[in-house]
């Protein structure tokens, strides 16, 4: 109960800062969209192999993976706004208070997870000129399960910031964990491209999981066994990655 | 209502390194209602002593009660009673002062249309309602930090730790935190605060510990400290080098100067005495039978400059 009361407390306040600066929307997408306009169009031949044979098809194959690399990517360079609010005291200045130390955050990483929420769903939005075609309910289920990919990805940054509070040092802690594990997913092609040992190494990497979950549903197959198996396999990491920076949190920030 | 003993901390700067000790064992006792200051230079260990004070670091060793709980065993029971104004404050540039007074109540558990009213009392109190609507990062330096002590009391405790209140404040601002501490005493809040301003020690506390090196080197009210150093000082200008070799061989054999020494780049001489109020008239009776007219006597008692100077052969030197 007071978890709960004390993680809206702490979220309410976070999505307040980020209505007032709401720079990071047009800055969050431009990335995105240059992919979508500039690189997706290539991809209709690249793609035949794997079935595709329009651009809507290749659409259907790389927005869902586009969406799961910001999810992930955008979840793991979260750590550099916790330290900011590290350096200024905030953080402090919460800890003397006997407010509940996994809301201070909870409340952060559901902060980092609406946004990305946000920006995907103007993307999937962006990309339905361009002939992308998804069900409602399958773009929700999708939805939900970028929401628990950033969540995890936000809770493992966070962690991360607190073992390497510098902001030089952090950079590249992520980037040597990001590149492998959006490569390694399959976020810009499909691992079914992939020589057999790269697909049998991804197959180690639970966020290939969910890319293949993210990518069933987008080609309106919700009843395909990858996406309750990267439901269930994220669901787990998530709640394992928040239990492991709250401890953390808890740990070094008493 | 601040207890502690042989509180210790120690730091590890890098792996492998040998650990430093920050605070080697220190002893307080705060009572109720009182202003105590820390004061030593930088890198004394006061703050990390504040710190431990205020549950934000796990001591090494020893034990403490602030507001009568165990600081230890029960840190939550600590959280609810103390408020922590931390060195650079710890507000968010785009928040109002009115979001971060409610915010900050509610976070103490208090409900929020409750947390409304308190906020509204604080911005008041702290003479902030005219700004505070607009967000932290347009106030300047003196309304930040009155922002901080609001922030810090909203939720009423009854001890108030303060990490160098005034450090970067011009005199104006500066005086006015220390009006709005002294307010905060009267309402019978006990106040336990850093410093390496002597001025500000002098003026605004109660008593104060002198720290330096993770140890408390000695305690006492500002007076008693000054005490300590025996006796007053004396200066005398004198018309000529002359002159002031004369005085200087007249004025050692008087009992009464314990020992005097040449004043650097003018003439005259300074004179340690036991008490100045008796030894300026013996002073000047002793250069008049040897036809020395002093052109000036000036008395000064001893300042917490002196006190830290005897007891730490170091001055404390002014990082602002």
């Amino acid at each position: 109960m007071k978890l709960a009361r004390d993680t809206w407390l702490v979220y309410q306040r976070q999505l307040l800062l980020m209505a007032r600066s709401p720079v990071w929307i047009a800055v969050g997408l431009l990335q995105p969209l240059c992919y979508l306009l500039l690189f997706a169009p290539l991809l209709t031949s690249a793609l035949a192999a794997s079935g595709a044979h329009s651009t809507a098809d290749a659409y259907r194959i790389y927005v869902p993976g586009l969406l799961s690399a910001l999810a992930l990517m955008g979840g793991l360079f979260t750590g550099f706004t916790l330290l900011g609010e590290l350096h200024a005291g905030v953080i402090e200045r919460s800890r003397v208070t006997p407010v509940s130390r996994v809301a201070l955050l909870l409340g952060r990483a559901l902060r980092e997870t609406t946004a990305l929420l946000i920006q995907s769903v103007l993307i999937a939005v962006l990309a339905i000129p361009f002939g992308l075609t998804v069900g409602l309910a399958d773009l929700l289920l999708a939805m939900a399960l970028l929401a628990l990919m950033a969540l995890m990805a936000s809770s493992v940054s966070y962690g991360l910031a607190l073992l390497v509070p510098t902001d030089a040092a952090l950079g590249p802690v992520v980037n040597t964990i990001a590149q492998p594990l959006a490569l390694l997913s399959g976020t810009l092609l499909p691992i079914a491209l992939a020589p057999v040992w790269l697909r049998t190494a991804a197959s180690w990497n639970p966020c290939y999981w969910a890319v293949e979950g993210m990518r069933a549903l987008f080609s309106g197959h919700v009843d395909a066994p990858e996406v309750w198996r990267g439901l269930l396999l994220t669901a787990l990491l998530a709640a394992v990655a928040v239990a492991w920076s709250a401890r953390l949190f808890a740990q070094r920030i008493r | 209502m601040i207890v502690t003993k042989g509180l210790r901390k120690s730091f590890q700067p890098r792996r492998g390194a040998a650990a430093v000790d920050a605070v080697r064992g220190i002893d307080l006792n705060v009572a109720e209602g009182e202003i105590y200051g820390l004061l030593g230079p930088n890198g004394a260990g006061k703050t990390t002593t504040l710190r431990m004070l205020a549950t934000l670091l796990a001591p090494d060793g020893g034990a403490a009660t602030v507001a009568g709980a165990d600081l230890r065993a029960a840190p939550g029971e600590v959280r609810r009673r103390i408020g922590y104004v931390a060195q650079g404050g710890g507000t968010t540039d785009q928040a109002t002062a009115r979001e971060e007074l409610v915010l900050q109540a509610r976070m103490y558990g208090v409900r929020k249309a409750e947390a409304v009213q308190r906020a509204e009392q604080g911005l008041a109190a702290f003479d902030l309602t005219e700004f505070g609507d607009r967000v932290c990062k347009t106030y300047s330096g003196g309304q930040r930090r009155r922002l901080d002590l609001a922030l810090g009391v909203v939720h009423r405790p009854s001890v108030l730790f303060l990490d160098e209140p005034t450090v970067g404040l011009d005199p104006r601002s500066r005086s006015q935190v220390w009006g709005e501490v002294r307010r905060l005493r009267e309402q019978g809040m006990t106040v336990l605060l850093t410093t390496h301003y002597l001025d500000e020690a002098d003026a605004l506390c109660d008593r104060i510990g002198i720290v330096d090196n993770g140890g408390i080197v000695t305690e006492g009210t500002p007076e008693e400290l000054k005490q300590k150093i025996s006796g007053d000082s004396v200066t005398i200008g004198l018309s000529d080098a002359g002159a002031t070799t004369g005085a200087e061989r007249a004025l050692a054999e008087l009992p009464c100067v314990q020992r005097l020494e040449a004043l650097p780049g003018e003439d005259g001489l300074r004179l340690h005495v036991d008490s100045a109020a008796t030894a300026i008239p013996q002073l000047l009776r002793t250069l008049a039978a040897s036809g020395i007219e002093p052109e000036h006597v000036q008395l000064q008692r001893p300042s917490l400059d002196d006190v830290f100077l005897a007891l730490t052969g170091r001055a404390l030197v002014h990082s602002s």
